[in-house]
């Protein structure tokens, strides 16, 4: 579905992607691992093409994703830092999403109502805490019912009860046959999410697995041991 | 692109900033005719009041705006719309709320006392030095990633068009003074629009009598229709080249 063929991106003299190459398919869901800076925002930002890389290219269904911008509407994004415009209110910001998306999709609102926006509509952003403002970015991933999905540390800010909601909410789109990126330094968060992952290290992506494979190489059943005995290898 | 025009301008709006300098300029345009008893002395002083403020806000508001925006054009750009669209919608909602302010602040002033060509010239050369430098503060902000820095070539940009052209014009007047440099001289004014927009309006006036010699061959020129032309067609060129720079420039840009 989305495949990224030596993707390449400098910053600089700073390699923040060094020749990436990957296939992701429907129904996988894929958790980005690696340390800070490894390049995993970057990647996920060159599949919105919001960075647009120096060479290679990434398709989407097959289409160069370069200069087009129709492919957006199959993709809901999590940010990692959601920044919305500071004097609008949730109710506004969900109105104009929607205004803007024109989507003639059936909306999903499941995660507006169990997160509890619908209470919150006249808040304004710039007055939302941290996971309030999370719980927004999650809930206009999913509302548009997008065939993938891409979650930038979903989790991250989020109080138990809510990653909670979110964790389930993931794993019910994934059973839907939709595709699914996920990044996370909470790789407990991840062990009964992901098919795949996808293992990136400063710049390089050093692998992708199966998370069966990975468990039956490092013989360890938790993903945050296998992880980190990959690391430690390394 | 309605959609996201009617946004910029809602959110435009809500910022006192536009309605304070909407205010300044009626207030300033209508006292400036109830003082003078002639009203071309008016149009002269509201020319340099005009030459001066409307660049300046043009460029200041439109860098900061951008800058504040950067969260908006983020959220824009995840979503399925061409860059293309979002910046141009930016561009035309800025441009239509300064040109709109402008012509509430000095335009209605200027029809009720001073409603013949310099008038209306003076008009169209307010609206389009609007629109003008709301383009090269666009310019600005999309090559510059830094605010505080934006912000400083905005206003360095401001000093260049208003001052130091000048003086760089004066200082080629001077040192190459054995030389016919007149005809030179039109040329040399179409690389400032400012200057090219006073240079129109004073010609309507008959006050280029004090100018000498190169008054005379500006007035030849500039008083012409293929001289109010030229300058149009070069205002106008002022407009587009630096839309179109940033529009290319945000097209590759990385956010």
């Amino acid at each position: 579905m989305i495949i990224a063929s030596n993707v390449v991106k400098k910053f600089g003299k700073l390699k923040a992607l060094d020749d990436v190459s990957v296939n992701c398919e429907k129904g996988q869901c894929i958790a980005l691992i690696g340390p800070n800076g490894s390049g995993k925002t970057t990647f996920i930002k060159c599949i919105l093409g919001m960075v647009v890389p120096d060479t290679g290219f990434i398709t989407f269904k097959g289409n160069n994703i370069l200069h087009n911008w129709v492919y957006r509407d199959e993709i809901g994004y999590m940010p990692q830092i959601g920044r919305y415009p500071e004097n609008m209110t949730i109710g506004q910001v969900l109105k104009m999403m929607k205004d803007i998306r024109n989507s003639k999709k059936e909306l999903d609102e499941e995660l507006v109502e169990s997160f509890g926006l619908n209470d919150l509509l006249q808040k304004r952003m710039r007055t939302l805490s941290g996971g309030t403002r999370q719980k927004v970015s999650a809930a206009l991933a999913f509302l548009f019912n997008p065939s993938v999905l891409i979650l930038d540390e979903p989790t991250a800010g989020l109080d138990p009860v809510a990653a909670e909601i979110l964790k389930a909410k993931i794993t019910k789109e994934k059973q839907l046959g939709k595709l699914v990126l996920v990044t996370s330094h909470i790789l407990s968060d991840l062990d009964d999410l992901v098919t795949q992952i996808i293992y990136m290290q400063d710049g390089k992506l050093l692998f992708l697995k199966s998370i069966e494979d990975l468990r039956t190489e490092t013989g360890e059943e938790k993903l945050a041991r296998a992880i980190a005995r990959v690391m430690t290898n390394n | 692109m309605r959609k996201i025009i009617k946004y910029v301008t809602v959110d435009i709006l809500r910022n006192r900033i536009v309605l304070v300098y909407t205010a300044f300029l009626l207030i300033t345009s209508l006292s400036v005719f109830a003082l003078e008893n002639n009203s071309t002395k008016g149009l002269l002083t509201l020319l340099n009041v005009i030459l001066l403020v409307v660049p300046l806000v043009s460029l200041i508001f439109s860098t900061i705006y951008v800058y504040n925006s950067a969260e908006f054009i983020e959220l824009l750009v995840s979503q399925p719309l061409r860059r293309k669209t979002i910046w141009l919608s930016l561009y035309t909602g800025l441009a239509s709320a300064m040109s709109i302010a402008f012509f509430i602040g000095a335009g209605i002033p200027l029809l009720l006392n001073h409603a013949d060509t310099s008038g209306f010239l003076m008009i169209g050369v307010g609206l389009l030095l609007s629109i003008i430098f709301v383009g090269i503060a666009m310019l600005a902000a999309v090559k510059t990633r830094d605010k505080a820095k934006g912000i400083g070539v905005a206003i360095l940009l401001w000093l260049y068009f208003s001052l130091l052209f000048d003086g760089l014009v004066l200082f080629l007047l001077f040192q190459f003074a054995d030389y016919p440099l007149e005809k030179p001289m039109i040329g040399i004014s179409a690389l400032n629009p400012i200057d090219m927009g006073r240079i129109l309006i004073m010609l309507q006036m008959d006050v280029a009598a004090m100018l000498g010699y190169t008054g005379a061959v500006f007035k030849e020129f500039f008083g012409s229709p293929t001289g109010i032309g030229f300058v149009f067609i070069v205002l106008l060129l002022w407009v587009f080249i630096p839309l179109w720079l940033s529009v290319r420039n945000f097209n590759s840009k990385d956010l």
